[in-house]
């Protein structure tokens, strides 16, 4: 029940457009026909193709937010960048960016307040590479019960790349900290079109800034960032939702208390509880910013309601992710969660990625089965067996159900 | 010929570089709010700053839903609605977007 399903609404268009497809040599090409329903209620969505995307599900035309269609997990680990989630908030975003001209700016409590360009960045520092999985705080929002407010998302506003950068460590120690130094506020160049609205800024404790592993990245999969997904820079903050990672980052200022902006103060705040949840419908009494990612398993190779040929062997396939703990099990059950059993694991792209995981099962006999996937990390944490909720509708991390029929 | 489609298509499919410059062109906005009394009220107090699906994509909410809905716009967004058009916008999302409403006895 947690996929989208793609409606023909005609097998000529589909076919003329198969037919296009081939003639660009695989580009896809855009077509209003095509559409999505999300396996919740109001769940219609069109595929829409933006600069530098496939088509993909259109949440919000302005500003742009477009979620991945599920079937791309099943392609590899590794998410497209012409297939990965796009997601913002104020819809003044920038459209044109003057390479030679762009810099971004440290500034507040530091002795060197500095101005790189986008080549100073790439020569001055050391360049690291990390694969990590990207997930909007909101993923899968719209599976919640009761309903909440909010983008309604299936589970593709999550993506895996191979982000390329320089360490956010060492541009600020090049612009040296000054005693008391606490956060570090970054701001990218999307803005409100009116100026009362707050300005989408996000900060990052001192340590944490300064651990290493939080890059100012420039390069996706290989290639520049797309424009929506933050180009030129945007920050890698592994292990933690998406609204960290702020796009077109320009501006660092270092400061020397909690800094207490709309986006860290009133919104993605969760609730101040054991597992961050709360009774369905009620309303916190005291709540903290969101963090890091709930560890999550998916089946990928066959979706809700799909069929599975009887008699023979069938390769189960998915994908699992933490906050980077350290992935050690994928479990899964194909009688509804009574028998588990362990799932082969593929590749280790580092504890940051998707890690995919394989199941050779050849099912009993004919008729329904309901399959499951759990997966557990190096701390014993695991997914919880029944959905978790919370006002915002942030977090969610329960184990899913597949129902497929053996034929 | 071929390295013309090719570029062609390089050009509608990616951002495109000229000079220093990258820029993208986005899709025409399509979404409208659904016709019936207060949709000019929709349009001049929620489309500067944002397209209709922020409404339509939301689950059938009660009136209290839209009513803090439209409170946060005012008060945490600084949407400029006077409050004498709060009622009527939440009066149009209620019916238009939202769950039925029961009579109370």
């Amino acid at each position: 029940m947690n996929f989208p399903h793609v409606s023909r609404r005609s097998f000529v268009t589909q076919a003329a457009q198969a037919a296009a497809a081939a003639l660009a040599g695989g580009a896809a090409i855009a077509r209003a026909e095509e559409s999505v329903r999300l396996p919740f209620e109001n769940g219609e969505r069109r595929l829409v193709k933006f600069p530098g995307k496939r088509p993909l599900i259109l949440l919000t035309h302005r500003p742009p937010q477009l979620e991945t269609p599920f079937s791309v997990y099943n392609e590899g680990v590794i998410t497209p960048n012409d297939a990965f989630f796009v997601r913002y908030h104020l819809s003044n975003i920038p459209l044109s960016i003057n390479t030679d001209e762009f810099r971004l700016e440290v500034k507040g409590l530091v002795n060197s307040p500095l101005k790189f360009s986008l080549e100073q960045l790439r020569k001055d520092f050391e360049n690291v590479e990390v694969v990590a999985v990207n997930q909007c705080s909101g993923n899968s929002r719209g599976f919640f019960q009761p309903r909440v407010g909010g983008g309604q998302l299936a589970n593709g506003a999550m993506g895996n790349a191979k982000w390329r950068g320089v360490r956010l460590r060492d541009v600020l120690d090049k612009a040296v900290l000054q005693a008391g130094a606490k956060q570090v506020v970054a701001n990218g160049l999307d803005a409100a079109p009116i100026p009362q609205t707050p300005d989408f800024i996000k900060a990052l404790e001192i340590d944490h800034a300064r651990d290493g592993e939080v890059l100012i990245a420039f390069e996706m999969n290989g290639e520049p960032l797309p424009m929506l997904n933050g180009f030129p820079l945007r920050l890698v903050v592994p292990g933690y939702f998406g609204t960290y990672w702020v796009k077109h980052l320009n501006e660092l200022t270092v400061v020397g208390e909690v800094y207490d902006g709309f986006y860290m103060s009133t919104a993605y705040r969760i609730p101040a509880t054991v597992g961050n949840c709360i009774e369905p419908g009620t309303a916190p009494k005291s709540t903290i910013p969101i963090q890091q990612f709930r560890i999550r398993s998916f089946l990928t190779s066959v979706l809700d309601g799909g069929q599975i040929p009887a008699g023979r062997e069938t390769l189960l396939k998915g994908i699992a992710f933490d906050s980077g703990q350290g992935l050690t099990e994928v479990l899964v059950s194909t009688d509804g969660g009574n028998a588990w059993l362990p799932a082969h694991l593929g590749k280790d792209l580092g504890r940051y990625s998707f890690r995919e995981w394989t199941y050779a099962w050849t099912p009993p006999n004919a008729g329904a089965f309901h399959l499951k996937c759990r997966a557990f990390n190096r701390l014993g944490e695991t997914q919880p067996m029944e959905p978790l909720w919370n006002p915002a509708g942030y977090l969610r991390n329960n184990v899913e159900t597949t129902r497929v029929t053996v034929a | 010929m071929k390295t013309f489609t090719a570029s062609l298509l390089a050009l509608s499919t990616v951002a495109f570089v000229r000079a220093a410059e990258v820029s993208i062109v986005l899709p025409p906005e399509t979404g409208t709010y659904k016709k019936a009394p207060g949709i000019e009220l929709m349009q001049a107090n929620c489309l500067m700053c944002h397209s209709s699906e922020y409404v339509a994509s939301q689950p059938p909410m009660p009136r209290k839903f839209w009513e803090a809905s439209v409170k946060k716009m005012k008060e945490k967004f600084g949407a400029p609605t006077p409050d004498a058009q709060v009622a009527a916008l939440v009066d149009y999302l209620t019916a238009n977007y939202g769950v039925p409403e029961k009579k109370t006895p």
